[in-house]
């Protein structure tokens, strides 16, 4: 890639640098359904290059969370700010991935119609789908090994692949901001090393990801920081401080024995 | 009906108003079975069933108000349609009720109010065209209102198709992707209601249905591209409707029911033999 500006900054590539560390900025999130809260006083403060676990006990609101991220959901107070503007003035930055589960995976779309829908913020109603258009498509199955099952329906993929046909799509979006929901659901061993290794490649490459994850065995393997949550924030910060065994009892209670699953 | 010095097809078709059928039969088939694509793939072929029915009593209240005309059945359509439909909505919300059943209940107890005014109104005939279609009945004005109706369906569809796919794939989500999910909300919801009135015009709200469901459904079981579905919809429905034309006439068949069925069968072919997603693929091959 050549150097890039602002605009039009794409992350492809581990020698691709970056003018300056983006920065996603939360603080005092609050997000509430009808009239329960969902979410208290969230703030973080993340770099591109990271990976982060989202975790909490269910109900915590890490769904709600990564909809509030992705702006599908209003904000009752506080603030997204990236690369310090209001997150929502660069939305098509940020690339939000469904859980599995919530995908229509009989919808008769092939893998790359499904990647190329990526494309639609650069492109909005009109713009005519251009040779660039298309090499950023390839590129981005290319990079989730996904270019010989490209004209295959999406329910005809194993979950691994499925997985990665929505990474694409964020690929060709030219998203930095990732934010998947419960992405290693599901897979068996074999596909979750591999998308673990996946995670790395993408942050190498200046992505910041940020991922809910239930299985808290795999955290220390998968991910560099870790926001646990509880409805409010119990703890923020590289896995080795926040992943520890009295702040996560803190946020599941002692009733489940998380300590047990902490290796 | 049935007669047997019944005049030859060629003599029929010599004559204006079987030409207009044909054409209509064309025309608003083609826009039905295009428009039965989106209908498909926004799984909401019940609720287009609820508001078939629904248009019939502001059609009734229309023609109470201000006697018979095209625009006034269309006003009246289009305000019973957003009347039942806003007040599901609303009924839904002040009580502990769901949209469906507030729907179910709203467009019945409509439904028998618009025919009940119907029936007093002394206009029996027009009462039976708007229940099962007239088709064969269509004026010059009908033909260019189903002209303009079918013209807005398949080029506002199009124009739409980028964002509207990501909306149908993932309405929860399209947002996040910079879609306009509310306002492609609403001019579906205008398509719909238009298109709605001109099959209701052809086919009658009991059938409307069928006509906006079966094309696209049978394309469904025969592609993965979503492109086929709307254009193949399309194609199904006006050839098809123009089969059936031809098929009902010497039958002395009725020409919404014929189409209907023609449709039905050719959804029930693809639902056998389709290559990919048909019963017998389904089968184990040993």
């Amino acid at each position: 890639m050549p150097t890039s500006n602002s605009k039009d900054h794409v992350c492809w590539g581990a020698g691709c640098h970056h003018e300056h560390q983006h920065q996603l900025e939360v603080s005092h999130l609050r997000v509430s359904y009808r009239e329960v809260l969902a979410l208290d006083d969230i703030s973080f403060r993340a770099s591109c290059g990271r990976s982060i676990a989202l975790i909490g006990p269910n109900g915590a609101g890490k769904s709600t969370l990564l909809k509030a991220l992705a702006g599908l959901l209003p904000l009752k107070s506080g603030s997204l700010r990236w690369r310090d503007s209001p997150l929502a003035k660069s939305s098509h930055e940020i690339a939000y991935l469904p859980q599995r589960g919530e995908v229509d995976w009989q919808f008769p779309i092939t893998v790359r119609g499904l990647v190329e829908m990526g494309r639609y913020p650069n492109l909005g109603w009109w713009r005519a789908y251009s040779r660039h258009d298309a090499e950023i498509v390839e590129r981005a199955l290319d990079a989730m090994e996904l270019t010989d099952l490209q004209e295959r329906q999406i329910s005809a993929l194993s979950g691994g692949q499925q997985q990665r046909a929505f990474i694409a799509r964020a690929l060709a979006q030219e998203a930095h901001v990732l934010l998947l929901d419960e992405p290693f659901t599901g897979l068996d061993k074999p596909a979750q090393d591999n998308l673990s290794r996946l995670f790395r490649e993408l942050t190498a490459e200046g992505r910041l990801l940020i991922a809910s994850h239930h299985d808290l065995q795999t955290v220390k393997g998968y991910y560099d920081d870790v926001l646990l949550i509880k409805k409010s924030q119990v703890a923020f910060g590289p896995v080795e401080e926040a992943f520890t065994p009295s702040k996560v009892e803190l946020a599941y209670g002692s009733s489940e024995h998380p300590k047990s699953q902490i290796p | 009906m049935i007669s047997n010095d019944l005049p030859s097809l060629a003599d029929f078709l010599a004559e204006p108003i079987a030409r207009r059928a044909l054409l209509a039969c064309l025309m608003i088939g083609f826009a039905n079975g295009f428009v039965s694509a989106f209908v498909v793939l926004r799984k909401s072929a019940l609720k287009i069933g609820t508001l078939s029915h629904a248009l019939l009593p502001g059609i009734a209240l229309a023609v109470l108000l201000v006697g018979l005309t095209q625009w006034s059945a269309l006003a009246g359509a289009v305000f019973a349609a957003l009347l039942v439909g806003l007040g599901s909505i609303f009924l839904s919300r002040t009580s502990r009720l769901d949209q469906d059943t507030s729907m179910g209940i709203l467009y019945t107890t409509a439904f028998a109010g618009g025919y009940l005014i119907l029936t007093q109104l002394n206009v029996r005939q027009k009462l039976d065209e708007w229940l099962f279609g007239s088709i064969v009945g269509m004026a010059d004005s009908d033909l260019w209102i189903a002209f303009a109706i079918s013209a807005i369906a398949v080029l506002g569809l199009t124009a739409l198709q980028r964002p509207l796919l990501i909306y149908l794939f993932e309405p929860n989500i399209a947002a996040s992707l910079g879609v306009p999910v509310r306002f492609l909300n609403y001019a579906t919801f205008a398509i719909t209601i238009l298109v709605l009135i001109s099959s209701l015009q052809a086919v009658g709200c009991i059938l409307s249905v069928g006509l906006m469901v079966a094309p696209a459904a049978t394309v469904y079981l025969l592609t993965n591209n979503t492109r086929m579905l709307f254009w193949g919809g399309g194609i199904i429905g006006g050839l098809g409707s123009v089969a059936a034309f031809f098929l009902s006439y010497p039958l002395g068949w009725s020409v919404s029911s014929t189409i209907i069925l023609v449709l039905g069968g050719l959804f029930l072919l693809a639902y056998i033999f389709s290559p990919q997603y048909g019963f017998f693929s389904r089968l184990p091959s040993k």
